[in-house]
């Protein structure tokens, strides 16, 4: 088990290379931060461009500039932006931004969803799985920055008839905000709450239906009929035997709903101004900055692959039959 | 027994106080989309202590649905009426609380399909404690429930209980799971253990064991038991009283003996006369029950039977009959009105027996006698060729890893067999499942050449054969799958489906035109029938569908796949009869597979016995059935149930050990070693000989071989 989970590692490694390597190739085809410097008014003189050409290593070819680049990141340095400021530094602080949202996102979207999918499969067919199902296909068919901009209103009205600002929409923190401790947790917890019910929500509408049909496959299974018939009553069957077996397919998913959390990430850290990962590609994409295209990228990837092997293990624990 | 002694509570103890169950005047009913189905319509029947009651009917009777609601296990859109009784307490009406509380520790129930009853996820000695803790909380600590379920795997016959106590469900085979199900059952000592079908997704020699299995368990626990099934075998010779389904009613019940003996009730007549016999010296036609059981979403008025009974009258059809008393007997009811003189026509055979009762069906029912084709009177060597499959070998790669396969190892799923069929000639193909039947029949059908060996197709060796010659060859060819549901494409009108091999074939318009009602009239259908979807036919109707397109290219051999084994029991008889007498008329040859060797004694003029992918025994049906040679011969023959109490009592069954061998890894010299109970009991001097030299099949009789080195006739059946 150990061998296999180790062979889906290294296999995932080179994904994560590859993928970077395409954005990059890709970013770096199509960027033209030289052509921006030209358009200066006054031109800058041809020795300075020349030597931002030299700094950007536009002088190179494409994949030797990637083996620059990556021969840094393997040191720890992920280059430097078309400002010339360090990546590294910024690398750190915008993960931290953008992991504290996805993952309180994730969490809390797998365990509404997987919650709310039960719900609806035991009550089929009746008003709380009809609400369910209404929800989650008005929520999945919604853009992202729509549902976004939609709870930002709804905050603002809920602040109006409260009287004062509890909830808030704009940044991590309040800008300048000094008190205590406990003060400045609950400043952020405020900050918070819009942007994560942003994101929980749709992950909640994807999970849900997911889990309403692998649900609704054990509901007439004979094992769990062997369970009651053991004098197991209808609830604990039903969580210890029908959830416990209805999971599995699960496990697959949450890997690829990962996919899904950062694209509404990206929004999401923009509307509310939360200057994460998905605010720094677009960002950098503006910018025609290739150095932090390709960061936010591999950092992409490595979630992404990070949250698969998450689900092979998670696979392997729930199912016995998969163990080798 | 020393193990259950010390397991369970002497029987017997509480039996002196009235029934253990009594179900009186229960009916259920479903939603559907057509209107509610009224699955249960007033049932009324009673368990005591320790007694076997046999639930027959078939598929729709109602019988299953009517022992969930014994457990409360109906879905929540059942509606249920009527009363429930277990031991003086209503069941109806109580809690799901209340039921847990009942459910597993007084009451237990076996399922039909092993393989799905156990959760995949939680090993099997986990499963068998958890019904252990769920009823001894505070009483019964962790430790000593799995200690005790693995007692009780032990009990029911797992080699090695500790160990496989940590085993996942899959890890067992089927039988080996219904076992673990089994002790589940009676992990509490239950009052009553209620056995849906347990056997039928079961091998035949596997049924035994696991029917020996139940046996012990009522023996252990003094349980009353009550077992649902469709097969008047499988309860002839295990229950005390039987009762007998039909659209949600009981319509005979009555002591064992009595039912099989002197049936009341057509339906049961028929049903009787409807199963093919293991046992029968001569071949004796088969009843078919016409038509098919009434739709439970409006019934009509009358007698439900009434539209397919050949007794029945104009008196039938205005009022359903109550079950009431046969002869006075005090134990013998029936819902007939005609019962009377069913009995009148019963008393003229001499002496009472199950024999008799066919007998009666035979008349009631007004069978023919199917004649043999003409062929068959030639002698066999002189007639032509059909098949000739000549050392005939399929193996399968075992392979490892996902970018670079590697063969670890190879599957002798066919291993070196030889048989051929004669114009006008049924053989027959049995044997457990996993030993080659299908891979035999597939390699058969594909008409390439084989991995080693030859086969040859009326003369013409398949190997030889080009893109044109082997579509010739097809012509003469033709097959009739298993699953009537499957095979027949839902979008075509069913006279499309029997035109399109005469189209492939290049057969004009006009003449497909007229082969058509031709084709289904031979089948038993009508000519208006040939614009209808499959999903308007019954399964008995849908495979004489696919009997039809088989014939449509006038074919020499027809290859059978299982053709009634998805089918009831008095629609299976209807459709072996329209083999039997197609072959007659046409002079068709048949490869017939099958695992119900029953419908094989019937059917074919020849036999073969396939084990681990070698052909074990092969020769005339009469001489092979009644005096196999080959120890897998007669293990299977006596594992099969007879229909007839009496003989089913006095029967004694050699019960086989284990489970197949994997065919990737099979036994060396004789394969059946490992299971056979001859080489068991030789000396080791002799059984050496089983264990270095694989034995050939050598002549035993006329038309009559068999693969055994030390092969004697025994006569089990």
């Amino acid at each position: 088990m150990t061998g296999f989970l180790l062979r889906r590692l290294v296999n995932y490694v080179v994904l994560a290379l590859v993928a970077t390597f395409l954005a990059f190739t890709l970013a770096s085809v199509t960027f033209d931060p030289i052509g921006v410097l030209q358009q200066r008014n006054p031109p800058p003189p041809a020795a300075t461009i020349d030597a931002k050409r030299h700094d950007l290593h536009l002088d190179q070819p494409i994949p030797e500039r990637f083996v620059t680049w990556m021969g840094g990141v393997v040191k720890g340095d992920f280059g430097q932006t078309i400002a010339n400021r360090p990546i590294t530094e910024e690398l750190g602080r915008r993960a931290g931004v953008s992991l504290r949202l996805f993952l309180l996102g994730i969490t809390l979207g797998i365990t509404l969803g997987v919650l709310l999918g039960v719900i609806s499969a035991i009550r089929q067919y009746k008003f709380s799985d009809y609400f369910a199902t209404i929800f989650s296909f008005v929520v999945l068919s919604t853009p992202v920055f729509v549902i976004a901009t939609l709870l930002k209103t709804g905050a603002q009205s809920i602040n109006n008839s409260i009287g004062s600002n509890v909830l808030l929409f704009t940044g991590e923190t309040t800008p300048g905000f000094s008190g205590s401790w406990g003060a400045a947790l609950v400043d952020r917890l405020q900050h918070m709450i819009v942007p994560t019910l942003t994101i929980v929500l749709s992950q909640v509408a994807y999970y849900s239906r997911y889990q309403r049909s692998a649900m609704l496959d054990v509901l007439g299974s004979d094992f769990l009929r062997t369970a009651q018939a053991k004098g197991l009553t209808r609830r604990k069957a039903l969580f210890k035997h029908g959830l416990r077996t209805a999971l599995i397919p699960m496990a697959t998913l949450f890997a690829f709903g990962f996919g899904l959390l950062i694209v509404g990430g990206t929004f999401t850290e923009r509307i509310f101004s939360w200057f994460g990962m998905g605010d720094w590609l677009i960002t950098g994409i503006q910018n025609q900055d290739t150095n932090i295209t390709a960061t936010v990228t591999l950092f992409i990837a490595v979630c992404v692959l990070v949250s698969g092997w998450l689900a092979d293990v998670l696979y392997a624990a729930l199912d016995p039959r998969i163990r080798i | 027994m020393t193990a259950a002694d010390t397991l369970f509570e002497p029987a017997g103890g509480s039996s002196d106080v009235g029934p253990v169950l009594e179900v009186s005047d229960l009916a259920v009913s479903f939603p559907s989309e057509s209107g509610r189905v009224q699955a249960v319509r007033g049932l009324s029947y009673q368990v005591s202590p320790g007694e076997v009651l046999g639930i027959v009917g078939e598929s729709g009777s109602g019988k299953s649905v009517s022992s969930l609601a014994v457990m409360g296990l109906l879905p929540s859109q059942a509606r249920i009426s009527g009363s429930i009784k277990f031991q003086g307490r209503e069941l109806i009406g109580l809690s799901d609380d209340q039921l847990s509380k009942i459910r597993g520790r007084k009451i237990s129930m076996v399922f039909q399909d092993p393989l799905s009853a156990l959760t995949p996820v939680y090993t099997v000695g986990d499963q068998i404690a958890e019904g252990l803790l769920v009823h001894g909380k505070g009483r019964v600590t962790k430790q000593a429930a799995a200690k005790r379920s693995v007692e009780l795997l032990d009990l029911v016959g797992i080699p090695n209980a500790a160990e496989r106590a940590k085993a996942f469900p899959h890890e067992f085979s089927g039988g080996m799971r219904q076992r673990a199900v089994i002790a589940l059952a009676i992990a509490n000592d239950p009052d009553l253990i209620i056995a849906d079908e347990p056997t039928t997704a079961l091998d035949v020699t596997v049924q035994a064991q696991v029917l020996e299995v139940l046996k012990t368990a009522q023996e252990v626990t003094g349980a009353g038991i009550v077992i649902i099934t469709h097969d008047l075998g499988v309860v002839a010779g295990f229950a005390d009283r039987l009762m007998v389904m039909y659209a949600g009613k009981a319509v005979e019940t009555g002591h064992v003996d009595e039912v099989y003996q002197r049936p009341r009730m057509p339906y049961t007549l028929g049903l009787l006369g409807s199963i093919p016999r293991v046992d029968a010296d001569e071949k004796q036609p088969l009843v078919p029950i016409e038509g098919q059981p009434p739709s439970l979403v409006d019934l009509p008025q009358g007698c439900p039977f009434a539209p397919r009974c050949p007794m029945a009258v104009d008196a039938c059809l205005t009022d359903e009959p109550p079950l009431s008393e046969v002869d006075n007997s005090g134990d013998h009811y029936a819902a007939c009105i005609r019962s009377d003189e069913l009995g009148a026509v019963e008393v003229q055979a001499d002496e009472a027996s199950v024999a008799a009762a066919v007998d009666v069906a035979a008349e009631v029912f007004g069978v023919e006698v199917i004649g043999e084709p003409e062929v068959a009177r030639i002698p066999r060597d002189q007639r032509t060729v059909v098949l000739d499959v000549r050392d005939m070998v399929k193996e399968y790669p075992v392979t490892k890893g996902v970018v670079f396969k590697r063969r670890i190892g190879t599957v002798h799923a066919v291993d070196g067999i030889t048989f051929d069929i004669r114009e006008g000639e049924t053989l027959g193909v049995v044997g457990e499942s996993g030993c080659g039947k299908t891979t035999t029949l597939m390699e058969i059908l594909g008409l390439e050449k084989p991995m080693r060996g030859e086969i040859s197709v009326l003369g013409q060796n398949v190997s030889a054969l080009n893109g044109r010659s082997r579509k010739a060859v097809r012509r003469d060819m033709q097959v009739v799958f298993q699953d009537p549901m499957a095979s027949l494409d839902p979008r075509m009108p069913i006279g499309d489906v029997i035109a399109e091999p005469m189209q492939v074939h290049g057969i004009d318009k006009e003449q497909i035109a007229k082969r058509i009602p031709e084709l289904l009239k031979l089948v038993g259908l009508r000519r208006e029938h040939a614009d209808r979807y499959p999903a308007e036919f019954s399964g008995g109707q849908r495979q004489r569908i696919g009997i039809a397109r088989a014939l449509a290219l006038e074919p020499k051999l027809v290859v059978l796949d299982e053709p009634v084994s998805a089918l009831d029991v008095s629609i299976q008889a209807g459709v072996i009869n329209l083999l039997d007498e197609l072959k007659a008329k046409l002079g068709l040859s048949y490869l017939f597979v099958a695992h119900d060797l029953s419908v094989v004694r019937h059917i074919a003029d020849r036999v073969a016995v396939m084990y681990l992918g070698k052909i074990v025994e092969i020769g005339d049906v009469d001489s092979v059935f009644s005096s196999p040679q080959h120890p897998y011969t007669q293990a299977l023959l006596s594992a099969i149930p007879i229909p007839d109490p009496i003989k089913e009592r006095a029967r004694e069954r050699i019960i086989l050990t284990g489970d197949l061998p994997s065919p990737a890894n099979p036994p060396s010299g004789c394969r059946f070693r490992t299971r056979c109970f001859l080489h068991a009991s030789l000396p080791p001097e002799k059984q050496s000989k089983c264990i270095e030299v694989e034995p050939p099949r050598a002549v035993q009789a006329p038309d009559h071989e068999a693969a055994c080195h030390y092969a004697e006739p025994r006569q089990v059946v």
